[in-house]
C-alpha cells in the first residue's frame, strides 16, 4: 500500500512558475530600489533638522492635513443625499445618473483642474456670464488660486466614493430593521439617528478614510488650481526637487508622505473588512422603490439637479471654453492649431506630438502592464507557499503616491531620464496593480476542478492555462487593458518629475499643465482643447470598462 | 377591536388586496393563512402602517387609524427574519420601544427583565445579538415587540426561518407566551395578535381564529375546528390538504343524495341545498372504510390500490376507481390497523356520509 501511496505524488513541477520572477524583478528594480533610495537620501541630519526647525514645513503639513479633512467632510455632505437616493429609489435614468457620478472620479487630475479653471477661473464660463450680465469688465469671481476652488475640485472628484460605498452599503441594509424601529415608536428622524446612522458607520468611515487618502495625496489639482500660494506635502516634494534643487528635503517629505499613506491604507483595509462582513445582507435590487408621491418627486428633482449641475457643469465649461475665443465666437482654432509649433511656445514640440506620445505610451503600457499582470495574477490565483506574502507585496505600489514614485525614479535612474523608457516604466508600475486587481477575482472564481479535469484529459500546465484560464479571463483582461490605457493617458504625478520641460517625449497632461501655467488666450484655449480630448478618451475608456466588467468586482 | 373595511392595495398595477374586510376580537390570536403571494403579508404591513392601503379604512376600537403613521400606532411587530438591531445587545434591543415611549430607566430595566423571563431568556441581557441561535433571536424579537405591552402585536412568519424541529416546539410555546403576556404586563384583557403564516400546522397550533386568504381575498374566517370540519370553499379544502374534490349535483334533499362521476352518494349535512344545485363534493381523507363484498354499507365503491405509504400511526393510500368509471384518483388515510397489503383484487370501500361535505362550485 505504501508503494501505491508514493506512486500518486504530484506530477513533476514544470518551470512555468519561474515566470513570476519577471514581475518580482520589475518590482524590485523599479519600485523598491527607488523607495530605498529615498530612504537613504532622507536620513541625513541636516535634512531632518531643517524639516523640524523651520515652521514653513510645519505649516505645509498642517495645510495638507486640514484641507484633506475639510474636503472629506464636504464630500460626505454633498454625497450623502445622493447615496440615499440611489440606495432607495428606482427612477428613469437612474443608472445613467449613477454612472455620471463616476465620471469625475476617473478623470485625470489635469482635466479636473482645467475644468474648474474653465468654469470658475478668471476667464472661465461663470465670469464670462457675469461680466456679460453686469457689463463689468473685470472678473467678478476671483476663486483662482483660492482654497475654495481646491475644495470644490476635491468634492467634485470624490463624490462618487460616497455614492458607491455608502450608497451600496445602505442599499444592502435590511429595511425591516428600520421598520422594526418605527413599529416600536421611533419617528423617522429618530430611526435615522438611532438605527440607520450607526449601521451606516462602517461605510461612512471607510469612505472618509478613502477620500482623506485621495485628497491628502492630491497633486495635480493643488499644483494647477492652487498656484504657488498653496503647498501640500505632494506639491512641496515636487517644488523642493524641481525648483529649489534640494533632493534631501524632498526625500524627507516623501518619507513622511509614505508613512502617512501606508497608515491610512492599512486603516482602510481594516475598516473595509468590517464593511464586507456586515450583518444581514439582502440582494440589492429588491429594496428599491419607485418614486410615487409628489414629495418624493420634488426631492428626486432637487438631488438629481444639483448632482447634474455640480458634476456636469465643469466638464461642459471645459468643452465650451475649448470652442470659443475671447470675444465669445465659436471657433475650432484651438484644435486646428494643435499640429503647429508656435513661436515662443512653452513646450518645444507641437501639441499634437504630445497627443501622439501619450497614445504611444498608453499602448505600450497596456502591453507591458497586461503581460506582468497576467503572469502575476495567474501565479497569485493558485495556492502556493509564496502567495501569502507575495500578494500584499504586489499591491504596495497602490499605496505610494505617483509623485513619490516619480521622485524616486529621478534620483535613482537619472541616466534614463532623457529616454522615453522611464515614462513607460512609471506608467507600467502605476497601471500594473490595477490589472492584477481586475484579473485576480475572476481567476480565483475558476473552479479548480475545471483545471483538474483538463489535466486529467492530458493538458500540460501551459495548455491548461491557454485552454481554461485565458478564455475565461478574456473579458477581465480587456477591462484591465482599458484601465491601463486610461491610467497611462492621465498619469501626471510621476511623469511631471521624469519628463524634462524641453523634452520631445512629453505627454498630454504635462503639456496641459505647462499651457495652464502661462498667460495668453491661445495657451488657455489649447489647454482646454487638449483637456477635452483627454476627457473624451477617458470617458470612452470607462464606458467600455463599465460595459465589459462582470459585477462590481474591485470597486475601489 | 380591530376592524378592516374593504382594504384594497395594488403594486405596479397588480392587485394584491381586493377588498378585504375583517374583525379581530380583543385578546384573540388571529392567523392569516394562505399560500405565498396571497396578500397576507401586505395586509399585515397595512395594519402596522408600514404600507398604505389604496382604499378602505382601518379602525381600532372605533378610532380611525388609516392616516396615523407607523410610529404613533403603538403596535408591536415581529418580522420574518426578526430584524434585530445588529448594533445593540439584547437588553438594548428589548428596551428600544420603552425608550421611545419615554420610560424612566428603572422601569425600563424592570420591564426588560420581566419580558426576558417571559420568553425564557432571563440573564441574556448583555449578549450580543450575533451570538444568539435562531430560536433565541426569535425570542428576543418577540420580547422586543411585547415589552411596551402593545394593544396589538403583529407577527410575520415569525417561525419561518427556523428548522422544523425547533418550529414544532416554539409553536406551542409562542401561543403560551402570547396568552400569558397580557397578565404579566398589566393588560388583563390579554394581548391581541395577528399572525401571518403559510403553514397550516402552525396556524392550527396557534390560532383562536384562522382567516384563509387567496389572491387578495378572504376565503374563510373560522376557528380551527370549524375550519377543518367545514372548509367553506374548494380552495380552503385543497389548502388544508384535502384533495378528493368532485363536481356534483344535488339530486334529492331528504335524504340528501349527490350525483357525481363515481355514482350517487348519500351525504349527511346541515346545509340547506336545493335540488339541481351544482356543488363540489369534498370526500374527506378519513371517509373510506374497507368492507368485504356484499355487506350492507352506504356509498360503496370498488377501486384499485395504486400506491400505499405506511406512516406509523396512520397510512395513506391512493386508489383508482375500477371500470366502468372514468379513471379518478382518490386519496385516503386509514388507521394503521387496517390491512391494505392485498393489491390484486379491487378493494371494496364504503364512504361515510358524515365525511362527505358539499362545497360551493369553485
Amino acid at each position: 500500500m505504501t508503494g501505491f501511496a508514493q506512486g500518486i505524488r504530484r506530477a513533476p513541477v514544470s518551470g512555468w512558475w519561474l515566470l513570476i520572477l519577471i514581475p518580482v524583478l520589475f518590482l524590485g528594480f523599479f519600485f523598491f530600489a527607488p523607495l530605498i533610495n529615498i530612504l537613504r537620501l532622507s536620513i541625513t541630519a541636516t535634512a531632518i533638522r531643517t524639516l523640524f526647525t523651520r515652521g514653513y514645513y510645519g505649516r505645509i503639513i498642517w495645510f495638507t492635513v486640514w484641507q484633506a479633512a475639510v474636503s472629506t467632510v464636504l464630500t460626505l455632505i454633498v454625497g450623502f443625499p445622493a447615496a440615499w437616493l440611489f440606495s432607495h429609489y428606482r427612477f428613469r435614468g437612474q443608472q445613467w445618473l449613477k454612472a455620471l457620478t463616476t465620471v469625475p472620479f476617473v478623470m485625470p487630475t489635469v482635466v479636473v483642474a482645467a475644468a474648474f479653471r474653465a468654469l470658475l477661473g478668471a476667464n472661465g464660463l461663470l465670469n464670462a456670464w457675469l461680466m456679460w450680465l453686469t457689463g463689468s469688465d473685470v472678473p467678478l469671481i476671483r476663486l483662482e488660486q483660492s482654497i475654495v476652488i481646491i475644495l470644490l475640485a476635491h468634492v467634485f472628484y470624490n463624490v462618487t466614493v460616497v455614492v458607491r460605498l455608502v450608497g451600496g452599503f445602505w442599499g444592502n441594509l435590511n429595511p425591516r430593521v428600520m421598520e422594526a424601529a418605527q413599529t416600536l415608536g421611533a419617528s423617522p428622524w429618530r430611526t435615522f439617528r438611532e438605527v440607520t446612522l450607526p449601521l451606516l458607520r462602517p461605510s461612512l468611515v471607510s469612505a472618509s478614510i478613502l477620500i482623506y487618502l485621495f485628497t491628502f495625496t492630491s497633486f495635480g489639482v493643488i499644483l494647477i488650481l492652487g498656484g504657488p500660494t498653496f503647498s501640500t506635502l505632494e506639491t512641496e516634494i515636487y517644488r523642493q526637487y524641481v525648483t529649489f534643487l534640494q533632493p534631501d528635503i524632498a526625500a524627507v517629505l516623501a518619507l513622511l508622505q509614505i508613512v502617512f499613506t501606508f497608515g491610512l491604507m492599512s486603516l482602510y483595509a481594516r475598516w473595509q473588512r468590517k464593511t464586507a462582513v456586515s450583518l444581514d445582507f439582502r440582494p440589492h435590487q429588491t429594496n428599491l422603490q419607485p418614486v410615487k408621491t409628489w414629495r418624493q418627486r420634488i426631492i428626486l428633482l432637487i438631488i438629481s439637479s444639483y448632482l447634474i449641475l455640480f458634476l456636469v457643469l465643469p466638464l461642459l465649461a471645459l468643452v465650451w471654453r475649448s470652442l470659443v475665443d475671447r470675444e465669445g465666437n465659436l471657433t475650432l482654432a484651438y484644435y486646428t492649431a494643435l499640429p503647429v509649433l508656435r513661436r515662443g511656445s512653452i513646450i518645444f514640440v507641437p501639441p499634437l506630438t504630445a497627443v501622439r506620445n501619450s497614445i504611444g505610451y498608453a499602448l505600450l503600457t497596456v502591453f507591458s502592464a497586461g503581460m506582468l499582470g497576467v503572469i502575476t495574477a495567474s501565479f497569485l490565483a493558485r495556492p502556493s507557499r509564496w502567495r501569502d506574502w507575495l500578494e500584499p507585496l504586489f499591491m504596495l505600489p497602490l499605496g505610494v503616491s505617483a509623485v513619490t514614485l516619480g521622485f524616486g525614479y529621478v534620483i535613482t535612474l537619472n541616466q534614463l531620464r532623457t529616454s522615453p523608457w522611464l515614462v513607460l516604466i512609471a506608467h507600467t508600475l502605476v497601471a500594473f496593480p490595477f490589472v492584477v486587481r481586475t484579473l485576480l477575482p475572476v481567476l480565483q472564481s475558476i473552479k479548480p476542478s475545471l483545471r483538474e479535469a483538463a489535466a486529467v484529459m492530458g493538458a500540460s500546465p501551459w495548455q491548461v492555462w491557454r485552454e481554461i484560464d485565458l478564455p475565461i479571463i478574456g473579458r477581465a483582461l480587456l477591462v484591465g487593458s482599458v484601465f491601463a490605457f486610461t491610467v497611462s493617458m492621465g498619469e501626471f504625478g510621476a511623469t511631471s518629475f521624469i519628463v524634462r520641460p524641453n523634452s520631445g517625449f512629453l505627454t498630454v497632461p504635462i503639456a496641459i499643465e505647462r499651457y495652464l501655467s502661462q498667460p495668453g488666450a491661445l495657451n488657455f484655449g489649447q489647454a482646454m482643447a487638449m483637456s477635452t480630448i483627454l476627457m473624451l478618451v477617458t470617458a470612452v475608456g470607462f464606458m467600455a470598462i463599465e460595459r465589459f466588467r462582470y459585477a462590481d468586482i474591485g470597486e475601489f | 377591536m380591530l376592524r378592516l373595511e374593504n382594504i384594497t392595495k395594488s403594486f405596479d398595477n397588480q392587485s394584491v388586496l381586493r377588498g378585504v374586510s375583517l374583525d379581530v376580537t380583543m385578546g384573540e390570536v388571529v392567523v392569516l393563512l394562505g399560500p405565498s403571494g396571497c396578500g397576507k403579508t401586505t395586509l399585515l404591513r397595512i395594519i402596522a402602517g408600514l404600507d398604505q392601503a389604496d382604499n378602505g379604512r382601518l379602525l381600532l376600537q372605533g378610532e380611525d387609524l388609516t392616516r396615523i403613521p407607523v410610529h404613533q400606532r403603538g403596535f408591536g411587530m415581529v418580522f420574518q427574519e426578526y430584524a434585530l438591531f445588529p448594533h445593540r445587545n439584547v437588553f438594548e434591543n428589548v428596551a428600544f420601544g420603552l425608550r421611545m415611549a419615554g420610560w424612566e430607566r428603572p422601569q425600563i430595566v424592570e420591564r426588560v427583565q420581566q419580558v426576558l423571563a417571559l420568553v425564557g431568556l432571563a440573564g441574556y441581557d448583555q449578549r450580543s445579538v450575533h451570538e444568539l441561535s435562531g430560536g433565541e433571536q426569535q425570542r428576543v424579537a418577540l420580547a422586543r415587540s411585547l415589552a411596551p405591552a402593545p394593544r396589538l402585536i403583529l407577527l410575520d412568519e415569525p417561525l419561518g426561518a427556523l428548522d422544523r424541529a425547533l418550529r414544532e416546539r416554539l409553536m406551542l410555546e409562542l401561543r403560551d407566551i402570547l396568552k400569558r403576556a397580557g397578565g404579566v404586563m398589566g393588560r388583563p384583557e390579554g394581548i391581541t395578535a395577528v399572525y401571518v403564516t403559510h403553514d397550516q400546522a402552525e396556524a392550527f397550533a396557534i390560532a383562536d381564529q384562522i382567516i384563509v386568504m387567496n389572491q387578495g381575498q378572504i376565503e374563510q374566517q373560522a376557528d380551527p375546528v370549524t375550519l377543518y370540519r367545514q372548509p367553506a370553499t374548494p380552495f380552503v379544502a385543497r389548502f388544508l390538504g384535502m384533495e378528493n374534490l368532485l363536481p356534483g349535483e344535488v339530486k334529492s334533499t331528504a335524504p340528501c343524495i349527490i350525483h357525481t362521476e363515481i355514482g350517487e352518494l348519500h351525504i349527511e349535512t346541515a346545509e340547506s341545498l336545493t335540488i339541481g344545485q351544482p356543488i363540489t363534493l369534498l370526500i374527506r381523507p378519513e371517509a373510506a372504510q374497507p368492507i368485504s363484498p356484499n355487506t350492507p354499507a352506504p356509498n360503496q365503491i370498488t377501486a384499485h390500490l395504486t400506491s400505499h405509504s405506511f406512516r406509523g400511526r396512520y397510512q395513506i393510500a391512493t386508489f383508482t376507481l375500477a371500470p366502468p368509471h372514468t379513471p379518478i384518483t382518490l386519496k385516503f388515510e386509514f388507521d394503521s390497523s387496517v390491512n391494505l397489503r392485498n393489491t390484486q383484487t379491487p378493494f371494496h370501500l364504503s364512504l361515510n356520509p358524515n365525511q362527505l361535505i358539499p362545497l360551493e362550485r369553485g
